[in-house]
């Protein structure tokens, strides 16, 4: 199966401290991944690579059956390329009406002077209504996402990841701040989708990890420390030393 | 525009209906078409606050909505007096040259030219037309470049500085440099355009053997169109998805980024927008100011502008023509020196030295305690209460950063 | 020389004075002092004058003589060396000799010896000196230029247009005045006959091409003298030389004058670069001061303070009211710099605390706040002191300049303010890097919440903070108003380049903010020094200079890099 996402040797340092050494990284176009690791581990560094926040020293970064290289494009044109990403702590525009969190987000052209003249479609209303019933947010349409509960806005930003129809979820903490009945509705969101798509999902909790039950990349120190099954993982002696030794 | 635009819009109707009424009960006042009540100055002064509104419209757009602090706006919209102004300079002084011509030989073309330049370039010493009054003898060709040179300029200015990702206040001083550096320009004597005499005598509209009494009250129809046309434009941007992304891009640039967004294209497409709103209401305020110098483009005149849109409120339309026409005509009203002074005791205070002092404390107060300015009045009287907003609440890992930083 | 002896008037040679005999006051004629002989008697005092007992005597003749000295002058110079005893005025002696003799050397040779003998003096009075020597004229020529040739000239080349060669040959009434526009329609207009000019109605007259038609038609007619048309110009101009000639003949005095100029002129160059720089480096000081407060409240506070420039003017009225106190100027600055500081200092915590703490995280919000208070503190300054300016005078010490030849030079002031600059450096960093405030501050500025859980108050050094950058920003305003006119705008003459320093230089390093200073400081002298006539056009292009810089370089000079930037 050809990768849909190929990371090879990519380094980043921050005033001398190598936050991502010599990291490598695939894959494939329907599959559900985990990447653990403890802290400073240089996992959010490495979604923001490859969402072309932060630019490698060195290394490839490449994309889809055309091979595309990522660190020629922005961020908008990745995000465009269909990568999506959902934050550790939500970001939704508090300003706006979750409809209008959604509507922003749906797929559709992102160029200025069609969306001036872009008005939405009974069928647009429809996804919209759709995706907030999803996330259970149905009853919360005009609202502005600014008043709703920190839970709320972490689905709101999963119904936002949706309307994009990304290929690439990478999500970072989806469980933080949930309560044990929604991290369930989570784990089989994210499962259901890894169907269809990549989803790689940044976790610190084992248990969340364990249900997701899918295949583990341990990071550490920048670089891929094991990778396989989650039982594979932790029997690895150096991933306990890493979890366990300090 | 769909149908149902305005039905969605009711504020927008109202404003319209409002601006119509003004309009009308003005002319029906003036000395030109009614009751000989309102004197020809005060016409003009309303015409000019219309075309203040408009440049202040232009301003919410961009700051409001957008998030982009720009303290160079009113550059453009010297600028697009400036443009007009050549044609309005050079028109008249035809009419002048042609009238007083001596000599029984009709002119040609060339001893036309020359004639024109000494008039008009007579002040800073040179006698001929620089290169830039090429077109400036042609009433289309002008209006082109009123919004051509200021769009370009813009353009180009918001291309190089949104490119680079410079933000916040950092883009403000940049913005406020290339006013300065504008404003510098202009006040050479070799920029061609005058140095500080500026062009003058831009109340006569050449062609036109009306009187000003007439001249006034058109101009501020053609203001009152320019600003109801503008409120629409402004109305139709902010309304639809593009609207969503211009406040996205206010709150939290790098999320709009990553829904796949060029923040650069949009901050580019609104800047030159608005520069060229600002110009057409430059291109309509300095004929009826009659006089435009570089002065007018001081980095300050921008300042005030964002002073304006503070007082009437950010993020709202209405709010922004509320702020440009409450400040500038209590502005004006207290620096006429037709405020009457103020005595305590043993001090008098003349509000012509002191309206500025007000001016600048009432600025501070409002920024502290009414953020939302004059049109938060409206929402009291409408019993609008919209849910307080406070801070993006900052995650575990990111308490140590500055809330903007975060959000980079 | 008389002396009344009896009846008689004794004689005697007014140079030697040795007796000459006596004479009937009959035969002693009055002269009257009209301008030739007191010419000659002031040649003939000279002499007197530079061998003169008292040295201020002889060096006031030397002045004079420098100032117009003549041909007449060279012998009584010459004679006047040998006798000199004080060895500076011998060899101002000697120097005059050799420009004199530059100037009026009875022959080439003497006079090439005498500009070889300076060398590559630099002093204006030796380039005074070869200057007239080197003064030409243009001038045309039936066959090949004749005199002391500087450099032929082709009609046509850069600096020499056919038109310049034709006036010039006008001017030699080497050819006929061309017609003019102006001309030709005062002659048209004298010969309107029934409504036409030679046959071309008057209506048709306002082209060119029917103007010169008709002036045609009167020429032909006898009526106008022929004007010469542009053929005839051309061939004109292309039958003669053009050469630029000495006004000085001989030349071998000028090809010496001109090789002493040259060499002299690559010195000169040398030194104006120096100067500039001395120029650059005390501009750059000015804005250092500016800056270093505002990069302060910046730096540590993510705050713009709009209103640091009104500080800046507080500081320097400050010192205009201590003067009206104390007279003695030394004093007064001594007492108006600690007092400056501690005004604004005042000002700057109590705007912390009345406005600025309440907008933190809303940065553009501040700015537009801190503009309400430049605002209403400009005014308030033009209310309280009026519109024109004020006087804050520098101390006797510190005026006069510093001067190390003819074209490097530097005022005290600048120098002090230079001197100010590094102790405020010196201060900065010994307060940042060895107190414990410093160390209070650094911490506030990475990251103010962890501070704060380390005990900490950021409030406090947040206050602390801006009223030292406001402070700052008094002593340099005390500074700035010993050499600017004091007025309620000067803080807003120095904002936009204080702003510039500190957004070029890079925020949060007070390194940052001296590369900046430098570097805008040292650009405005350059494009000044290209530019020499228009310092608005200099602004203007630094200004553009900065814009283009920032597109290479959006976090100045001297950026914080990793995460700690926020990138």
């Amino acid at each position: 199966m050809k990768a849909l996402l190929e990371v090879s040797g990519i380094s980043v340092s921050f005033d001398g401290f190598r936050a991502i050494n010599n990291l490598s990284f695939s894959i494939g176009p329907a599959e559900l991944r985990a990447v653990i690791g403890p802290n400073g581990a240089g996992k959010t560094t490495f979604m923001d690579i490859v969402t072309g926040k932060t630019r490698p020293d060195e290394g490839r970064v490449l994309w889809g059956e055309k091979s595309v290289n990522l660190l020629r494009m922005n961020e908008a044109q990745i995000a465009r390329a269909g990568i999506g990403r959902k934050f550790q702590r939500p970001t939704v525009f508090e300003d706006q009406s979750v409809t209008e969190n959604l509507m922003m987000a749906l797929k559709a052209a992102r160029a200025p002077w069609k969306v001036l003249v872009w008005r939405p479609c009974p069928a647009d209303h429809a996804r919209v209504a759709a995706l907030a019933a999803q996330v259970g947010l149905a009853d919360s349409l005009t609202r502005k996402s600014g008043e709703l509960s920190h839970g709320q806005k972490q689905w709101l930003e999963i119904g936002m990841l949706l309307a994009q129809e990304p290929r690439l979820l990478l999500v970072d903490e989806p469980a933080a701040g949930m309560t044990l009945a929604e991290r369930e509705q989570t784990t089989a969101l994210l499962v259901d989708l890894a169907k269809t798509r990549a989803v790689v999902v940044v976790e610190h909790d084992m248990d969340f990890v364990r249900r997701l039950n899918c295949r583990v990349t341990v990071l550490h120190e920048g670089s891929v420390l094991a990778e396989g099954s989650l039982d594979h993982v932790t029997a690895d002696r150096q991933v306990i030393e890493v979890y366990l030794g300090r | 525009m769909k149908p149902g635009f305005l039905a969605k819009n009711p504020s927008v109707l109202a404003f319209l209906a409002l601006l119509a009424l003004f309009t009308l009960a003005v002319t029906l006042l003036s000395t030109a078409y009614g009751a000989e009540i309102v004197s020809t100055s005060m016409v003009k002064t309303l015409g000019k606050t219309l075309c203040l509104c408009l440049i202040a419209i232009a301003m919410d757009l961009v700051w409001g909505y957008t998030g982009i602090l720009s303290l160079g706006h009113f550059a453009f919209f010297g600028l697009g007096g400036y443009m007009i102004g050549m044609w309005l300079m050079v028109a008249r002084t035809r009419e002048i040259v042609l009238a007083s011509a001596a000599g029984v030989l009709p002119m040609t073309l060339q001893e036309l030219s020359d004639a024109i330049a000494t008039q008009i370039f007579g002040v800073v010493g040179s006698s001929e037309l620089p290169a830039i009054w090429h077109f400036a003898g042609s009433l289309p060709m002008q209006l082109i470049f009123v919004v051509l040179v200021p769009g370009l300029l813009a353009f180009l200015f918001g291309w190089l500085a949104f490119r680079s990702r410079v933000t916040g206040v950092y883009l403000s001083i940049l913005t406020q440099a290339m006013t300065l550096a504008l404003s510098l320009y202009l006040f050479q004597n070799d920029s061609g355009l005058r140095g500080n005499n500026g062009l003058s005598g831009l109340q006569n509209i050449p062609g036109l053997a009306a009187d000003q009494d007439h001249l006034s009250v058109w101009f501020l129809w053609a203001s009152a169109v320019a600003l109801g046309l503008g409120y629409l434009l402004a109305s139709f941007v902010t309304s639809g998805k593009f609207g969503s992304v211009m406040r996205g891009i206010r709150d939290d640039e790098a999320r709009v980024r990553f829904l796949g967004y060029s923040v650069e294209s949009y901050k580019l497409f609104v800047f030159t927008l608005t520069a060229v709103i600002a110009a057409i209401a430059g291109a309509l305020y300095y004929p009826q100011a009659g006089i435009i110098n570089p002065a007018e483009m001081a980095p300050i005149a921008s300042i005030y502008l964002a002073v304006w849109v503070a007082i009437g409120g950010r993020g709202r339309l209405y709010g922004a023509v509320m702020g440009a026409a409450f400040v500038s005509l209590v502005s004006t009203w207290f620096t006429g020196g037709r405020a009457p002074d103020l005595t305590l005791g043993i001090y008098t205070v003349k509000w012509v030295d002191w309206w500025q002092v007000l001016l600048g404390l009432s600025f501070v107060l409002v920024t502290l305690f009414a953020p939302k300015g004059l049109s938060g009045l409206v929402d009291l009287l409408a019993g609008l209460r919209t849910p307080w907003r406070g801070g993006t609440p900052l995650g575990p890992d990111d308490g140590s950063l500055r809330e903007e930083e975060a959000v980079e | 020389m008389l002396e009344k002896q009896g009846a008689d008037y004794a004689l005697s040679d007014p140079v030697s004075g040795a007796p000459a005999g006596t004479a009937p006051k009959a035969e002693i004629a009055e002269i009257k002092p009209n301008s030739g002989v007191r010419g000659l008697i002031a040649a003939a005092l000279v002499q007197f004058h530079l061998s003169d007992p008292d040295p201020a005597q002889r060096r006031a003749a030397l002045e004079a003589l420098a100032r117009e000295g003549g041909a007449e002058h060279l012998a009584p110079l010459a004679a006047a060396i040998e006798g000199e005893s004080d060895p500076a005025i011998k060899a101002q002696k000697e120097r005059l000799l050799g420009l004199l003799t530059i100037r009026f050397g009875a022959t080439p040779a003497e006079r090439v010896t005498a500009i070889e003998g300076f060398g590559a003096d630099m002093a204006l009075d030796f380039r005074g000196a070869l200057n007239p020597i080197l003064a030409t004229a243009r001038a045309a020529f039936d066959g090949a230029p004749a005199g002391n040739v500087a450099q032929e000239l082709r009609p046509g080349q850069r600096g020499f247009t056919a038109e310049e060669a034709y006036a010039l040959l006008v001017a030699q009434g080497l050819a006929p005045k061309r017609l003019t526009r102006a001309d030709l329609r005062a002659v048209l207009e004298a010969y309107v006959e029934n409504g036409a000019v030679g046959g071309v109605p008057l209506a048709a007259l306002d082209d060119p091409a029917k103007r010169d038609a008709a002036y045609t038609a009167l020429e032909a007619a006898g009526l106008v003298p022929a004007a010469a048309t542009d053929d005839e110009v051309a061939n004109t101009v292309a039958a003669h030389r053009y050469a630029e000639i000495y006004a000085e003949p001989d030349a071998a005095v000028t090809t010496a004058a001109a090789a002493a100029l040259q060499s002299v002129s690559l010195k000169v160059d040398a030194m104006q670069g120096i100067d500039l720089g001395l120029d650059a480096l005390s501009l750059a000081s000015i804005y250092f001061l500016a800056a270093i407060g505002l990069a302060i409240t910046f730096g540590v506070m993510g705050v713009i303070n709009m209103a640091h420039g009104e500080f800046i003017t507080m500081g320097a009225y400050t010192g205009y009211v201590v003067q009206l106190w104390i007279h003695d100027y030394t004093a007064s600055i001594l007492v108006a710099l600690p007092l400056a500081f501690a005004v604004t200092f005042t000002a700057g915590v109590a705007m912390e605390r009345l406005v600025i703490r309440h907008l933190y995280k809303r940065p553009l919000e501040t700015l537009l706040a801190t503009f309400g208070i430049s605002i209403a503190l400009q005014q308030l300054f033009k209310n309280i002191f009026g519109t024109q300016a004020r006087p804050l005078t520098a101390p006797d010490w510190l005026d006069g300049a510093w001067v190390l030849n003819d074209i490097v030079g530097i005022s005290y002031i600048r120098i002090a303010i230079f001197v100010l600059a590094l102790i405020f450096l010196g201060l900065y960093l010994f307060v940042m890097k060895r107190t414990r405030l410093g160390l209070e501050v650094r911490a506030v500025t990475q990251n103010p919440s962890m501070a704060a859980s380390m005990g900490i108050n950021p409030d406090r050094i947040n206050m602390l903070a801006f009223g030292l950058g406001s402070g700052i920003a008094g002593i340099a305003g005390v500074a700035i108003g010993l050499f600017a006119k004091v007025t309620s705008e000067l803080g807003s003459d120095y904002i936009v380049q204080s702003f510039m320093t500190v957004v070029v230089g890079g925020v949060g390093n007070i390194w940052g903010t001296l590369a900046g200073a430098t570097l805008v400081g040292f650009l405005q002298k350059g494009i000044e020094a290209l530019n020499p006539s228009n310092t608005l056009a200099a602004q203007t292009y630094m200004i553009l200079f900065i814009i283009i810089f920032i597109q290479f370089r959006p976090r100045g000079i001297i950026a914080l890099k990793g995460r700690a930037a926020g990138d």
